[in-house]
C-alpha cells in the first residue's frame, strides 16, 4: 500500500545528500519560509491553527492554539524539542539527520510568527551525528544569509543556537528543557504559573515546538491548511511518523496518515511478526503508554480520539511490539527501571514509588514475589497516579511518575494471570 | 493590601488576601495542612508534595499542592478528603520506604515534623519489604554542620535557603531519581556565615549541628527566649538548656529583627557561656600572680585602692570603659557608679570604635529595621553586613534581590551585598569623603548613583567601613543621606549593646535617655535621683587610655572590656593599662586585658541574669535568664553597687527590675518602658522613645561642602599603602576565643593585596611580607584580592595570634629581605 510522504519525500528520493543545503534548495526548500517573512504574525499562526497541526512531542496539543497563548512581554523564544528520549521513538533523530534544513526552515516561519529572534535547537545528548548535521545545517544557513542579521535581505534577525542534552530523558519536558537550557538541573516546573508560553525561557514567554511539529510548517505553507488538513484524518491532520520497533519483521520510521488501523500498522507496513509468532502486546505511543492487546485493539483505528478511548495514546508514535515469547512482568520492569532510572529525583512519588515499583517487579520476576505483591504493586501505583484512570491523574510535578504506572496497569489489566503465575510458581512461567 | 476574597476549607468560608497560598490562608484560619518542603520565609517549590489537596474548579476536581496554588475567590479546598488523605498518607509513607527511623539516637527525635506528621497523617505501618537505600554518613559539609544522607528526605530547604536567603549557593542536589542527595561542590565545603539555619529549618535530622549533635533530647529542654547579644541588632532567639548548661541557640521567626534566621557566630556563640575557662572566684593579684580571693576581700581591695585615688587626685583621676557587653540596667549602674559615686565622666562603652555616641544615639529621623522592606533605594555605607551583622545582610539581602530595592554600596572592598547593589562605589580609605563630594555633586559616572538614590523611600545604613576611616566620614554621609527623599537613617555600630550602653549614659558626653551632659535640664533632673554629678569635660576611650598613660589618670575600672583586643591602638592600650595606679576588671574571663588588672571580678554572663538591651534601632528587648552563672560569678550590677556602698555612697538597687523603674524614671526617652511591656505586650521589644515618651537629643550630623570633603580626604604617606582595618565575623574577641566550634574559624592575620601591587611589591599569593605601621611591625601572609583598589592593604583585625596593627592610615608592606645562609 502506498501513502503520501511529507516530511520524508526528500530523503527517500535522495538519501545520499538530502541533509545539504544544496539539495534543500534545489528540491525547493527556503521559498515558504521567504514567503512567510512577508506575513503577519497573525497570518501565520492563523493558517497553522487553521491545518490542524497538532504537536508532535506526544501531548497532541494544537499547535497554532499553543502560538496563540503567546504572552505579549519580549523577548520571545523559540525552542526545538530534539531530545527524543522515549524508548521506541527514533523519527526525530531521521528529521534532525537527513533532512536538517526542512527544520530550519520551520524555524524560520515559527519565529516570524511568534516575534521570535533567538531560537534554540535543544539535541538529545546522545545524538552525536543529528547534532552534527543540524550544526552544519545551521552554519550553511548562516553563510547564505538565512539565519543572523537580515534574515533573508530582510530587518528581520534571528539567530539560533544548538545546543546538546546531558542525557537525561526528563529534559523531553518542556519545562525540564528549558531549565537544563538555562543551565540548571533538568527538573520540571511547577505549573502554574510556569507554562512556557507565559513564562519560559529565561522567564520570558517560550515556544516549545517538537522537531517533527516544526518540520511541517514548510509544508503547510506550500499546501495551504485546507490539503494539509486532507492528508491526514478528520481531526489527526496531516501526515504522522510511526516508529516501529520490537518484534516486527520490519521495524523503522514509517510516515503515514492517521485512520489506519492497528492490524494494518503491525502487520502490512511493518511486516508482521518475525518468525510467524503471534502478537502478544504492544506499546501504542511510547513507554509511557499504557499497553495495547490483539484480543481488544487490532481492529482500532490510529487516531487520537480512538487511541485515547481505548486508554492510551499515541504519544510520539512509538509502536513498541512484543511477541508471545515475552515475559509481561519482565518487560514491565525494564520500562519502570528505566523511568525510575530517569526519574528527576525532584518530587517525592516519583522518586520514591519508581524504585519502589521496579524493586516489586524485579522481585516478582526474581521468584520471591508474595501474593499480597500483586495489590502493593497497584496501591503504590495509586499513590503516583490517583484513581489510576486515563489520561493519568498525578500526585507528582510532572507525569513520568505516571508514566511508569503505565506498564503495571496494563499487567494488571490484560496479563492479570501471568503475574499471579510468577508469584505462585515462584518465577517466571516463561523460564 | 491585597484585596480579600472568600474561600472555603473543609467546608468552612474564610477571608483570605487574594493570591495568597492556599496552605498559608488555610493555616492563617486555623487549618493545618502537612507539609515539608513549604517555608513561609522561601520560595514554593512544590516538591515534597505532602501539602496535596483537593480543590474544586470548573474543570472538576484536582489533587494539587495547596503550596503552589493561589487563593481565588470562591475556591473550594478539601484538605481531609479521602482522595486527598490517601495522597498524603502515600507522600509519608514514600518518604518513609528511605528514611531510616533511628529517631532514638537522631537529635530531630522529638521535634521532628517527619514524626510529628507520620503520627498525623501516616501510615501506621510499612509495605517496604526491600533494601534501603544507603550513602555514606554522616557526612561533615561544613566545619559546623553534618549531613546523613539516609535521614534526607530531599525538600531542597537546605539548598534554597543557602541560594536564596544566604546568598551563598554551596549546597546543591547531585545525581538524580533514587540517588538524589545534598551535596557540596568538590573541595568546597559549605562555608557559609549561615550554615546552621539549615540545620533549623530542616525538617527530619539529616543536617546537625557539631556543637549539639548527641547532647540533648528536646523534651528535656528548657526554652527560654531572648535577645542575642553578639551584634547591635539583637535577633530574637530561643536559648535552650538542660541541667543549667545552654546547649543550643534557636532563631525565632518575627518580622521586627531577624525572621527567625542567625548568623553562625550568633547560633553557635553560646560556647563561651559555659566555657571551663569562666571566671569563678574573685582574683587579686599578689607578686603578680592571681590568687583567689572572697568576695569580701576583693571588694573591700578595690573600694579602698579606688577610694584613695578619688581622694587623692578626685574622682576625675579615674576612666572606666566597657558596659556594651551586659544588659541596660547593667550599663545603667556604671554610668551611675561612675558619674554619681566616683565622680568622674570619664567612661565610654565603645572602644575607641570612633562614632560619635551623640550620632549614634540621637540622629533623626532614625530607620528601624522594618523600613528597610519598604525602602525604594538603600544607600549602605557602613562595614561589611555580612562579616559584622549577618541578620541585617540577609535583610538588605532580601530588599535588594526579592523586592528590588535598589542598593548603593560604598566601600574599600567587596562586601557581600556586592552582587546585588545596583551601584558598587571601591574607593582607597582615606578617600572616602572625596568619593563623598564626587557623589553629591552627581557629575559624570556618579549622576546615575544620585539617579539610583534619588526615589525614596531611603534608608542609609551608616558606620565606618574601617578602622582607619575618618570617623567624621560616616557622619557626613548621613548628612548627606537624610538630604534624599523620605530618608531615614540607620546608624551602625556592631558590638551588642553599644545602643543600650549609649543610651543609659556610658558615654563622656550622654546621660541616660538620650540627653546630653550640656543639658542642664536633664542633669538636674538626674541629680534630683542621683545626687550631684561630676561637670568637668568627659575623656572616650582613647582620651582615657592616654590619660593613664601621661599619667593624668591614675585609676581604670573594665567593664567587660578588652581594650587590648577590641581597641584598634592595642600600644596604647597597653600603655595606658600598665601605667595605670589601680585596674579593676569585672569580667567574664580573663582576658589579655583584665591578665594586667589588679582585682579581677567575676561577672554573670549572657543568659544568666535577666535585662534590657537596646538595638541599633532603638528596639529595647528581654533578655532572659536561663541559667545561673558559674562559681560566686555575679551581675554587674550589684558588683557595682558593692563597691558603690564600700565607697559610702549606695547605688541603693533592690533587683535589676528596680533598676528598670529607675531607668524609666530618669532617662528621658525611655518613659514607659518597663519588664511587664516588654514581656507581654511588646514581645518583638518596643522601639523608644516609646509612646508619649521624648528624647531630649536630636542629633543633625553637619553636612560638610565640597572644600571640606576634599580637605577631610587623606592619602597615605610616600610609599605607603592605605590600610582598610576591618573586623571579621569570626575573631579574637574573648566571646569568639571561647566558642571553639567558631574560634578556628577566624581567618587569621593576612594583608590582602591587589594582584597588582603584589606584582610590584615582588610577592604572590601566601608569600609573608613585611607589614609596618606607625605603631607595630608584622610578618604577615599574602592573600590577593583584586575587589581592592590599587593602592590598598586589607589586614583583618583582631585574629588569632597576632598583634594588632594600630589604626593609622599609612601602611608599608614590603617583601621579606632574602636570608642567606
Amino acid at each position: 500500500m502506498s501513502h503520501p510522504q511529507v516530511l520524508t519525500a526528500r530523503m527517500t528520493e535522495h538519501p545520499t545528500d538530502s541533509h545539504t543545503l544544496e539539495r534543500y534548495e534545489v528540491t525547493g526548500g527556503y521559498a515558504h519560509a521567504r514567503r512567510a517573512m512577508d506575513m503577519s504574525r497573525d497570518e501565520i499562526v492563523e493558517l497553522v491553527k487553521a491545518s490542524g497541526l497538532l504537536g508532535r512531542g506526544g501531548a497532541a496539543f494544537s499547535a497554532g492554539l499553543k502560538w496563540s497563548f503567546l504572552a505579549p512581554s519580549r523577548p520571545s523564544y523559540l525552542v526545538v524539542n530534539g531530545d527524543e528520549s522515549e524508548p521506541g521513538t527514533f523519527k526525530d533523530r531521521q528529521l534532525l539527520e537527513r533532512d536538517p534544513h526542512q527544520m530550519i526552515e520551520g524555524i524560520i516561519i515559527a519565529s516570524v510568527a511568534n516575534e521570535v529572534h533567538e531560537a534554540f535547537i535543544y539535541i538529545r545528548g546522545e545524538y552525536p551525528k543529528p547534532a552534527r548535521r543540524v550544526q552544519q545545517a545551521v552554519e550553511e544557513a548562516y553563510a547564505a544569509g538565512y539565519l543572523g542579521k537580515g534574515v533573508f535581505g530582510s530587518d528581520y534577525d534571528l539567530d539560533v543556537t544548538v545546543h546538546l542534552g546531558g542525557g537525561a530523558y526528563i529534559c523531553g519536558e518542556e519545562t525540564a528543557l528549558i531549565n537544563s537550557l538555562e543551565g540548571k538541573r533538568g527538573e520540571p516546573r511547577i505549573k502554574p504559573p510556569y507554562f512556557p508560553a507565559a513564562k519560559g525561557l529565561y522567564m520570558m514567554p517560550t515556544i516549545v515546538n517538537n522537531v517533527e511539529t516544526i518540520s511541517n510548517l514548510p509544508h503547510i505553507l506550500e499546501m495551504g491548511s485546507d490539503d494539509y488538513r486532507a492528508l491526514g484524518h478528520a481531526d489527526d491532520c496531516g501526515t504522522f511518523l510511526f516508529s516501529v520497533s520490537g518484534h516486527v519483521t520490519d521495524p523503522g520510521n514509517y510516515e503515514l496518515p492517521h485512520g489506519i488501523t492497528w492490524r494494518e500498522l503491525i502487520f502490512d507496513v511493518a511486516g508482521g511478526i518475525r518468525d510467524d509468532r503471534a502478537l502478544k502486546a504492544w506499546i501504542p505511543g511510547g513507554a509511557s503508554a499504557p499497553w495495547f492487546v490483539p484480543e481488544h485493539h487490532l481492529d482500532l483505528e490510529i487516531t487520537k480520539e480512538a487511541c485515547g478511548k481505548a486508554g492510551s495514546m499515541l504519544g510520539s508514535g512509538a509502536v513498541v511490539v512484543m511477541d508471545e515469547t515475552t515475559c509481561v512482568v519482565k518487560a514491565a520492569e525494564r520500562v519502570v527501571r528505566f523511568f525510575a532510572h530517569e526519574s528527576c529525583g525532584q518530587c517525592t512519588p516519583c522518586r520514591e514509588g519508581t524504585t519502589w515499583l521496579e524493586m516489586i517487579l524485579r522481585r516478582i520476576e526474581d521468584g520471591s514475589g508474595r501474593p499480597i505483591d500483586a495489590e502493593l504493586l497497584l496501591d503504590v501505583s495509586d499513590n503516583i497516579s490517583p484513581g489510576l484512570t486515563w489520561p493519568p491523574k498525578q500526585t507528582t510535578i510532572c507525569p513520568l511518575g505516571p508514566s511508569a504506572v503505565s506498564p503495571i496497569t496494563s499487567v494488571a489489566r490484560f496479563f492479570k494471570d501471568e503475574l499471579m503465575q510468577h508469584i505462585e510458581q515462584g518465577g517466571c512461567p516463561l523460564g | 493590601m491585597a484585596d480579600l476574597v472568600k474561600i472555603t476549607v473543609d467546608g468552612r468560608e474564610i477571608e483570605v488576601p487574594a493570591g495568597e497560598l492556599v496552605i498559608k490562608a488555610a493555616q492563617d484560619n486555623g487549618t493545618y495542612i502537612p507539609r515539608f518542603c513549604w517555608h513561609p520565609r522561601m520560595k514554593e517549590v512544590g516538591m515534597c508534595r505532602m501539602c496535596l489537596v483537593e480543590i474544586e474548579t470548573p474543570r472538576g476536581t484536582i489533587l494539587t499542592t495547596s503550596c503552589t496554588t493561589s487563593a481565588a475567590a470562591g475556591m473550594v479546598v478539601h484538605t481531609a478528603s479521602e482522595t486527598a488523605k490517601k495522597a498524603q498518607e502515600g507522600i509519608l509513607e514514600f518518604l518513609l520506604i528511605n528514611h531510616p527511623l533511628d529517631c532514638p539516637v537522631c537529635d530531630k527525635g522529638g521535634e521532628c515534623p517527619l514524626q510529628d506528621q507520620t503520627v498525623a497523617y501516616g501510615p501506621g505501618e510499612s509495605r517496604f519489604v526491600e533494601e534501603k537505600r544507603h550513602f555514606e554518613k554522616p557526612i561533615p559539609i561544613s566545619d559546623l554542620v553534618f549531613l546523613d544522607r539516609e535521614r534526607c528526605i530531599l525538600c531542597a530547604r537546605c539548598t534554597r535557603f543557602a541560594d536564596e536567603i544566604a546568598g551563598d549557593p554551596l549546597i546543591e542536589f547531585k545525581e538524580r531519581g533514587n540517588y538524589t542527595q545534598v551535596q557540596t561542590f568538590p573541595d568546597l565545603p559549605f562555608s557559609s556565615y549561615f550554615s546552621g539555619n539549615t540545620v533549623q529549618i530542616c525538617p527530619v535530622g539529616a543536617l546537625t549541628a557539631s556543637a549539639y549533635r548527641f547532647k540533648a533530647r528536646p523534651w528535656d529542654l528548657r526554652v527560654v527566649e531572648s535577645s542575642c547579644s553578639h551584634c547591635s541588632v539583637g535577633c530574637r532567639i530561643a536559648v535552650e538548656s538542660s541541667q543549667n548548661d545552654v546547649l543550643r541557640f534557636n532563631g525565632v521567626d518575627n518580622d521586627a529583627t531577624n525572621r527567625g534566621w542567625l548568623s553562625d557566630k550568633c547560633r553557635f556563640g553560646f560556647e563561651f557561656i559555659g566555657s571551663e575557662n569562666r571566671l569563678r572566684t574573685p582574683l587579686i593579684k599578689v607578686d603578680g600572680e592571681f590568687q583567689e580571693a572572697t568576695w569580701g576581700d576583693a571588694l573591700d581591695l578595690v573600694a579602698e585602692r579606688l577610694g584613695a585615688i578619688i581622694t587623692e587626685h578626685g574622682g576625675e583621676a579615674v576612666g572606666g570603659i566597657g558596659g556594651a557587653r551586659g544588659t541596660n540596667e547593667d550599663a545603667y549602674a556604671f554610668g551611675k557608679f561612675m558619674r554619681g559615686v566616683v565622680g568622674s565622666n570619664h567612661l565610654d562603652a565603645q572602644l575607641d570604635d570612633g562614632l560619635d555616641a551623640r550620632f549614634l544615639a540621637g540622629v533623626s529621623p532614625r530607620a528601624e529595621i522594618g523600613d528597610l522592606d519598604r525602602a525604594g533605594a538603600i544607600l549602605l555605607w557602613a562595614p561589611d553586613l555580612k562579616e559584622e551583622s549577618g541578620s541585617l545582610y540577609l535583610r538588605v539581602r532580601h530588599a535588594a534581590q526579592d523586592r528590588g530595592t535598589r542598593l548603593v554600596v560604598a566601600h574599600p572592598r567587596r562586601t557581600g551585598l556586592d552582587d546585588r547593589a545596583t551601584h558598587k562605589l571601591t574607593y582607597r580609605p582615606g578617600e572616602g569623603p572625596a568619593l563623598l563630594a564626587d557623589l553629591v555633586a552627581g557629575e559624570g559616572d556618579y549622576a546615575a548613583v544620585l539617579e539610583t538614590l534619588s526615589e525614596g523611600p531611603v534608608v542609609a545604613i551608616v558606620g565606618r567601613t574601617g578602622l582607619t576611616e575618618q570617623p567624621e566620614l560616616a557622619e557626613a554621609v548621613a548628612a548627606f543621606a537624610l538630604s534624599l527623599p523620605d530618608a531615614k537613617v540607620l546608624p551602625f555600630a556592631r558590638r551588642s549593646n553599644t545602643f543600650g550602653a549609649l543610651d543609659m549614659g556610658v558615654a563622656p558626653t550622654l546621660l541616660p535617655g538620650r540627653a546630653t551632659t550640656d543639658d542642664a535640664e536633664a542633669t538636674a533632673q538626674l541629680e534630683a535621683v542621683w545626687g550631684p554629678i561630676p561637670t568637668h569635660e568627659g575623656r572616650g576611650t582613647h582620651g582615657i587610655l592616654q590619660g593613664l598613660a601621661d599619667g593624668d589618670l591614675k585609676g581604670l575600672v573594665l567593664l567587660g572590656a578588652d581594650p587590648m583586643r577590641d581597641v584598634p591602638d592595642g600600644t596604647l592600650a597597653r600603655q595606658g593599662i600598665e601605667s595605670a595606679d589601680f585596674v579593676v576588671a569585672i569580667d567574664l574571663f580573663l582576658t589579655d586585658s583584665s591578665e594586667m588588672a589588679d582585682v579581677v571580678l567575676p561577672a554573670e554572663a549572657f543568659s544568666e541574669k535577666e535585662g534590657t538591651v537596646t538595638n541599633l534601632e532603638g528596639r529595647v528587648q528581654k533578655v532572659n535568664r536561663v541559667v545561673t552563672g558559674p562559681g560566686q560569678s555575679q551581675a554587674d550590677w550589684t558588683i557595682l553597687d558593692d563597691i558603690a556602698r564600700r565607697l559610702g555612697k549606695p547605688l541603693a538597687f533592690a533587683s535589676a527590675e528596680a533598676i528598670s523603674k529607675e531607668i524609666a524614671d530618669v532617662a528621658p526617652a525611655y518613659v514607659g518602658i518597663s519588664w511587664e511591656l516588654l514581656d507581654w505586650d511588646e514581645k518583638d521589644g518596643a522601639v523608644v522613645p516609646y509612646g508619649a515618651a521624648i528624647q531630649p537629643l536630636i542629633y543633625h550630623p553637619a553636612a560638610l561642602g565640597k572644600k571640606a570633603l576634599q580637605a577631610m580626604s587623606q592619602k597615605p604617606s610616600s610609599g605607603a599603602l592605605a590600610l582598610h582595618l576591618a573586623r571579621t565575623l569570626y575573631d579574637d574577641g574573648v566571646l569568639m576565643r571561647n566558642s571553639l566550634s567558631l574560634h578556628a574559624l577566624a581567618p587569621g592575620g593576612a594583608v590582602y593585596l591587589h594582584p597588582e601591587d603584589a606584582g610590584r611589591i615582588g610577592v604572590s599569593e601566601g608569600a609573608l611580607v613585611e607589614v609596618k605601621t606607625v605603631d607595630a611591625a608584622l610578618r604577615l601572609p599574602t592573600v590577593l584580592d583584586p575587589s581592592l583598589a590599587t593602592g590598598v592593604a586589607f589586614v583583618p583585625f583582631n585574629q588569632p595570634w597576632t598583634p594588632s596593627l594600630g589604626a593609622a592610615l599609612s601602611v608599608v608592606v614590603a617583601a621579606r629581605k632574602e636570608v642567606r645562609a
